[in-house]
């Protein structure tokens, strides 16, 4: 896996990146705190194609051919964990986004309730719900609870990563301005690292 | 020279039904009829091969032979073996099947210094004790040379610490001696934890007097006048025969104004690391503290305090009986003197060796120990041999001509550690050794410092990935770092050394770790 | 007083006999990071993030690592506070904790006010490389000013020190072994139900992370007071307070 992305795919003369990003077990605070990047954004845009994500594309279906992907989340459910895979084998360039993906972080709380996945949804949709309690079963739809929720690099591997919860929009230009550049992001001090 | 009958009552005859055999022994002599000729019957320490337990020395007129696991309904017979010839023949024919050849190389190559009259002698008879001599050179120290003389002796025979770091015993206890006037402590470290070591045990339970003639020259030559032994619980019959035999030598006066007592620890491995050790004493929490300062300079109570091993202070008065030079002629030149080492595991004769230092490995283990029950070719059936315990490695069988002192251990990535000395067969695998030990190490941190309460923890569940076949080639580098990490950060000597039986395991086992690598690296969770 | 005279990074500097290498690399003007340490209580090397590399003058004894809390200074010293090695080996301690507790820190009442975050930030971890190992342990908000979250714990023992040697109260302390250890309250009873505790706050001001906070402090509200050991133990020993004006 290269390290910065440091040529454009394919043909001659200046190409765009293509650029995904993907929302697995998360909030979205960090797609909000991307959105956060406000004018900026209309530069990423001259130098990116999105060609997949859940805040800037309709598109369903996880592109062959990206360069860079932005990963939110943790991976929790059987869903997440294909998607995982299939931009792992999709993307030239893996981003752990935000302290979900990084770490596991408030989704991962659910490690701590004792032992199955079963166990954490009897706790959520039966003994803590008011009125009509029922599992949330409907195979095909609903995707089943991995037995724990990890963080992106325990089930592929992660080219980089960008702590945060979620990491505000002055970091995460701060992280994408040099690898657009196809150089390695400044990941030191506080206004880079510090998670939370 | 009566006849007699010497029962070994130490903790592995008495579990293979050592006390019923004596006791058997005793009822059939009186229904023989207690006449003068009658022999005696005298329970001793350790008689070393411990597989064969319980063992019976019987000394007649027709000589001494050993037998083993002879069966209670069979004390007649044994009565009848101490006789004159002619009538001890007919027994010692009838009890030939249960003779053990003492010209056998496990016995025939043992050099007792340490244990030179345990087996000899009641442990819990004083009066035996110092008809064999116990005192006499504690006395004679006394009377004729100077606490600075003492010293020189130690230091001039060699002697290192026999708890595993091999420190030399001579410089501690100068250490200890020139340290500003006031009082100073005296520890004798008893607390033998390590699996697979019981050196300790035979002499506090065979000889406790020889450890407590050790004590008393080592405080006389320090100038301590209190010192304690450190006796971890899970040795009920040491505390006992211990505690008697203190009772006794100070009823008798024999060790002036010095005062010894027992003190007993509460199960924690780590307590026999000295800062832990003192820390527990102290009635605080059994965790070590950095060093400096050393206990020699800052100890119990904040006096200067010598710690010794049991068997270091026990080989004391056999050094200076014996002159610095006689026993420092035996050894290496590193690694003075005998070591004792118990043999267990996969080996045909289990039980207690005291060799020379530099015996090679497999004098000990092929040819003194039989290898592999059901071994054969030169190594024995020996696939490794684990030396060190948690805080050792493995030796592969290759290496068995290794001369066994502190450094050509240490120099394999494994170490002397107290005596420890586990043969393994081809059946086991080398990562689930690795694994065992880490377990222990992970159940006895005692979770001070970081990288030996979390820094194991995740040791062992990289070595699960390994023993369950699903470890990745990113593992096996983890597995790398975080040893190193472990190894050069921790507090203290448990930390320290408890990714050593992994990392013997990777250096001498390397094909049986990439082997356990999953088939498909990186595989999924 | 005689002074010692030792290098630090390559610095010559001189320090008080009885200094310790953290001290002596202050007064080098190099920031040797720690956690378990804290001026004011009896130093223990547990967290050994101040290991630093020494070798003794001229001895050509192999370098040693020793904690610079905990070490004393000594004369013609050579320190090495920041080797690539122990780089490495800081990274990886403070791996070991986030792995090895329950840390969140999105949610912490820490937050932005917590020694480990810094930690991480001092050693440049992203990510942890270990596996976290989500321990079960709990909460106890038993005292009626203060609340212990032991997912947040991570064994420093300030709380343990602070208490016994500056307020004499002793109310803490550790059970357990290896990772199973804890800080227990009292004869491992609820905090609440300690008599000895005199509710001083000294704990909570002393503790590194959002393990001991005020029970009504939410995410991001802790405000610790870190420095109290040493100012009251320099009142002690000299009988001036800060307050009293007068130089510190």
């Amino acid at each position: 896996m290269s390290g910065a992305v440091d040529e454009a795919p394919g043909g001659a003369g200046p190409q765009r990146l293509r650029l995904a990003t993907v929302w697995l077990a998360g909030c979205s605070g960090c797609h909000m705190s991307f959105l956060d990047l406000d004018e900026w954004l209309f530069d990423l845009a001259r130098q990116v194609e999105i060609v997949y994500s859940p805040i800037a594309s309709d598109t369903k279906i996880f592109p062959a051919g990206v360069d860079l992907c932005l990963v939110e989340g943790a991976v929790a459910n059987t869903d997440n964990l294909a998607l995982a895979q299939q931009l792992r084998d999709r993307s030239r360039v893996v981003i752990s986004f935000g302290d979900c993906a990084v770490g596991g972080n408030v989704p991962a709380l659910r490690n701590l309730w004792d032992a199955s996945p079963q166990a954490v949804l009897n706790r959520g949709y039966m003994e803590l719900a008011d009125r009509s309690a029922q599992h949330p079963r409907a195979i095909g739809i609903v995707p089943e609870l991995l037995p724990q929720v990890l963080p992106l690099h325990a089930v592929i591997a992660v080219d980089h990563y960008l702590p945060g919860c979620p990491p505000s929009a002055e970091r995460i230009r701060a992280f994408l301005e040099p690898l657009l550049r196809g150089e390695p992001p400044p990941m030191q001090g506080a206004a880079m690292l510090r998670f939370g | 020279m009566a006849s007699m009958l010497r029962c070994c009552s130490a903790s592995g005859c008495r579990s293979a039904g050592g006390e019923a055999l004596q006791q058997a022994l005793v009822e059939a002599r009186s229904r023989a009829g207690a006449g003068d000729g009658a022999p005696v019957i005298k329970a001793v320490g350790c008689l070393r091969l411990c597989s064969r337990g319980p063992l019976v020395a019987v000394d007649g007129p027709a000589g001494s032979v050993l037998y083993g696991e002879v069966p209670s309904a069979r004390a007649a017979e044994l009565l009848e073996a101490c006789a004159a010839p002619p009538r001890a023949a007919a027994a010692r024919r009838a009890l030939a099947s249960h003779a053990l050849d003492l010209r056998h190389p496990f016995f025939a190559l043992q050099e007792p210094v340490v244990l030179e009259t345990c087996g000899l002698i009641d442990p819990e008879s004083i009066d035996d004790a110092m008809a064999h001599g116990a005192y006499s050179t504690l006395h004679r120290c006394q009377a004729e040379l100077t606490p600075a003389q003492v010293r020189e002796q130690v230091r001039l025979s060699g002697l290192r610490g026999r708890g595993g770091a091999g420190y030399p015993t001579g410089l501690k206890w100068d250490t200890v001696a020139l340290q500003p006037p006031g009082p100073r402590w005296l520890v004798a470290n008893a607390d033998e934890g390590d699996p697979g070591a019981f050196m300790d045990r035979a002499v506090l339970e065979g000889d406790p007097h020889r450890l407590i003639e050790g004590m008393a020259i080592a405080a006389w030559a320090v100038g301590a006048d209190q010192g304690l032994i450190y006796v971890r619980a899970e040795y009920p019959l040491a505390i006992a025969r211990l505690r008697r035999a203190l009772a006794e030598v100070q009823a008798r006066g024999q060790l002036g104004s010095l005062r010894l007592r027992v003190r007993v620890g509460a199960g924690a491995y780590v307590c026999g690391e000295e800062t832990a050790l003192l820390a527990s004493i102290q009635g605080r929490r059994g965790n070590p503290r950095p060093r400096p300062p050393y206990p020699a300079q800052l100890g119990l109570w904040g006096a200067p305090t010598l710690i010794n091993n049991v068997e270091t202070l026990a080989a004391i008065p056999a050094i200076l009986r014996r002159g610095a030079a006689d026993y420092a002629a035996l050894g290496t030149a590193g690694s003075r003197g005998t070591k004792v080492f118990s043999l267990s595991g996969a080996v045909r004769h289990t039980g207690l060796v005291e060799v020379p230092m530099g015996t090679s490995l497999r004098t000990i283990v092929v040819t003194m120990g039989g290898g592999v029950p059901g071994g054969e070719g030169a190594d024995g059936g020996v696939k490794a041999v684990q030396t060190g315990g948690p805080s050792g490695g493995c030796i592969p069988a290759a290496l068995l001509d290794t001369p066994v002192d502190y450094e050509g251990l240490r120099a394999l990535g494994s170490m002397m550690g107290s005596g420890g000395m586990v043969v393994i067969d081809q059946a086991t695998g080398m990562l689930e050794l690795a694994r065992y030990f880490m377990r222990f190490s992970v159940a006895e941190s005692c979770g001070k410092c970081v990288p030996c309460r979390a820094g194991t923890v995740q040791l062992l569940q990289l070595l699960d990935r390994f023993c369950d076949q699903r470890a990745s080639p990113a593992d096996l580098a983890q597995l790398h770092d975080l040893c190193a990490m472990v190894k050069a950060t921790s507090l203290c000597g448990l930390g320290q050394c408890a990714p050593n039986p992994v990392l013997s395991t990777l250096r001498h086992f390397h094909q049986e770790v990439v082997s356990a690598l999953a088939v498909a690296p990186g595989g999924a969770p | 007083m005689s002074v010692l005279t030792l290098w630090v990074d390559g610095a010559a500097v001189a320090v008080p006999a009885g200094a310790s290498l953290l001290e002596a690399s202050r007064a080098a003007n190099v920031e040797v990071p720690t956690l378990c340490h804290l001026d004011g209580l009896a130093p223990v090397g547990a967290c050994r993030l101040c290991l630093v590399e020494v070798d003794l003058p001229g001895d050509g004894s192999p370098t040693r690592l020793v904690p610079a809390c905990s070490t004393a200074a000594g004369e013609g010293l050579v320190v090495r506070t920041a080797t690539v090695q122990l780089q490495r080996f800081r990274r990886m301690a403070v791996e070991l904790l986030f792995a090895e507790g329950n840390h969140v820190c999105a949610f912490c009442v820490a937050n932005g006010a917590c020694e480990l975050q810094d930690a991480a930030v001092a050693v440049g971890m992203d990510h942890s490389r270990f596996p976290f190992q989500y321990p079960r342990r709990h909460v106890d908000a038993s005292h009626p000013h203060f609340v212990i979250d032991h997912h947040r714990c991570i064994l420093c023992t300030r709380c343990v020190r602070v208490c016994d040697e500056i307020e004499g109260a002793h109310v803490w302390d550790v059970a357990n072994r290896g990772s199973h250890c804890q800080i227990i309250a009292g004869l491992d009873q609820p905090w609440g139900t300690v008599e000895a505790c005199t509710s001083c706050g000294k704990c909570v001001d002393v503790c590194p992370t959002g393990a001991l906070a005020h029970n009504d402090d939410t995410t991001a509200e802790k405000r610790a007071a870190r420095e109290r050991p040493a100012l009251l133990r320099s009142a002690r020993e000299r009988q001036r307070w800060h307050n009293q004006g007068g130089p510190p």
